[in-house]
């Protein structure tokens, strides 16, 4: 098979993946907050109401799509699509598994292996702004501009945190290329001594900067408890408020999408990406492809854990207030993580070399 | 004044080190809420078209009006439940049975239409305290959802019991109900 053949089969592959997992996500999302507070949840389109996305993004899409007097139209409808496209593409550079054998010829499950996945990601997720930011200014109500402001405030003092946490994950692995990343986190013994096959993962190494970096993802997805760009009881609805039907869906839907790449994210960074307990003995016994079967059922997995802890979290902890948040981003997560990239670089100063 | 003793003193007092990391705070209500969702909505969620909450036996519902052991109406058009309604829902007009209406109706006199604005009741209970002839009682039934305000006008069709489906109010009767009733 032709590299580029594979390539377009995994793009749509993918593309159908996301936009999967982020329907079922509002569906899980309702069941899990159901079920941590001791109700049922949506039961009613199909069994264990499955069949409630196909409902909602069929009303979504029938409802009227409103537009403000004296909005800018073209930026109107550029600031739903700019998120939903962000967040989309971000996940053609994340590891989705090890490798496949087709026809002989060995394919990696990644969609752009490129040496700087790590800026790319970094780069893109900060573009995410942008499509709040420009639905925030187009809709022509001071309300949605203020939140708008208020997300992209939020967003910005996170991501300075979460660079910083990174670049100490980058500094083990000395590589800004994804793969190099998670394909490192596959050999070796855990802390140079405990023999287990496939389990050298970054969390035993960085745990401080696993726990920035979570909080950050889930303060740059606007995941509770950071959910202040579409606080409804403090700013109407955040940036946007004059959004309606698909339009608004977008959004929503794009923060889905964005949860789902971010878990990813955490996978690859911390979670050893792919690799799960006895991978390089799979894979020297059952062959190639097993192996990268299994691994893109276990990065799948991961993820959909960290999605389920996400909602656990939305459903447990209230809202932050507005300089609490900024001073959890500013005083305390940036501070954290200069610390952390310091003694990582000392140490490896120190003991690698 | 303490109501409960679930009230909990609010105070000012600084934050121990441990709730200042936050961390194991927010573990804390995780494991909350994980306790939750391993014991399940058993026992505390009832799917309602399906499953009907039960309702205490005094509980003041839909009205009846009662016939008795004969299969006779009680009520005789006294008007004592519409003059004590507090909002005016009751409406009733009486009428005299003729010989070959005895089996029907208890009394010389009747209401032949008798009618309660289920939109106006309050679901007080003074109807049935006011009936002399223990012809009205509230049960444990819920009036319908109808589209329009003219079906919450319920009549006779729907206040009186069915023949067949006589419905037990044994557990709203005082003592001198249950005494004075044949």
């Amino acid at each position: 098979m032709e590299l580029i053949t594979f390539k377009i089969i995994l793009v749509v592959t993918l593309f159908a993946v996301s936009l999967g997992v982020a329907a079922y996500s509002t569906w899980g999302e309702r069941k899990v907050a159901a079920i941590l507070q001791d109700r049922i949840g949506p039961n009613r389109a199909g069994p264990f109401g499955i069949l409630q996305p196909l409902a909602d993004g069929g009303k979504l899409f029938f409802k009227e799509g409103f537009v403000p007097q004296g909005a800018d139209r073209f930026l109107f409808y550029v600031g739903p699509a700019l998120t939903m496209f962000i967040s989309l593409i971000t996940g053609a550079v994340i590891p989705w598994g090890k490798s496949l054998n087709i026809g002989g010829n060995s394919f990696y499950i990644q969609v752009a292996n490129i040496d700087v996945g790590v800026l790319y990601l970094i780069a893109m997720v900060s573009i995410g702004v942008y499509g709040m930011m420009i639905g925030g200014w187009a809709s022509n109500n001071k309300y949605s501009l203020i939140g708008a402001i208020r997300a992209s405030s939020q967003m910005i003092s996170y991501e300075l945190a979460m660079g910083l946490s990174l670049l100490s994950i980058i500094l083990m692995a000395g590589s800004l290329d994804l793969h190099f990343i998670t394909s490192s986190q596959g050999e070796g013994k855990i802390w140079g001594f405990i023999p287990a096959d496939g389990m050298n993962w970054n969390i035993f190494y960085q745990p401080l900067a696993f726990i920035i970096f979570f909080v950050a993802a889930m303060a740059e997805t606007n995941r509770h408890p950071f959910d202040l760009p579409e606080c409804e009881s403090e700013l109407v609805n955040g940036y946007m408020t004059e959004y309606s039907s698909m339009n608004f869906g977008q959004y929503m839907f794009g923060e889905y999408v964005n949860m789902f790449i971010s878990n990813a994210l955490i996978v690859t960074l911390f979670f050893g990406g792919f690799n799960y307990p006895g991978i390089n003995w799979v894979s020297e016994n059952w062959g190639e492809n097993i192996a990268g079967t299994l691994s893109i059922f276990a990065m799948l997995a991961k993820v959909v854990f960290g999605i389920l802890v996400f909602m656990w979290i939305r459903w447990t902890i209230p809202r932050f207030r507005y300089d609490q948040l900024m001073h959890l981003g500013w005083k305390t997560l940036i501070p954290l993580a200069l610390v952390n990239l310091v003694i990582t670089a000392a140490v490896i100063v120190f003991f690698a070399h | 004044m303490k109501l409960t003793n679930r009230s909990k003193v609010v105070s000012n007092k600084e934050m121990t080190f441990m709730e200042k990391l936050y961390l194991p705070e927010i573990f804390k209500g995780m494991a909350i809420t994980l306790k939750h969702a391993i014991a399940g909505p058993k026992g505390k969620v009832y799917s309602y078209p399906e499953v009907q909450k039960p309702r205490t036996k005094i509980w003041r519902g839909l009205h009846v009006l009662k016939r008795d052991e004969e299969g006779r109406e009680r009520c005789t058009a006294c008007g004592l439940c519409a003059v004590t309604c507090p909002a005016e829902a009751i409406t009733m007009t009486g009428a005299e049975r003729t010989k070959d209406e005895q089996h029907l109706y208890r009394e010389e006199k009747y209401a032949s239409v008798y009618e309660i604005n289920m939109l106006r009741c309050i679901f007080c209970g003074l109807c049935e305290e006011a009936c002399p002839k223990s012809a009205i009682y509230l049960t444990d039934r819920l009036v319908d959802v109808e589209t329009n305000r003219g079906s919450f006008i319920y009549g006779k069709d729907k206040l009186v019991e069915k023949i067949n489906e006589r419905i037990d109010i044994t557990e709203r009767q005082s003592e001198l109900q249950k005494k004075s009733v044949k």
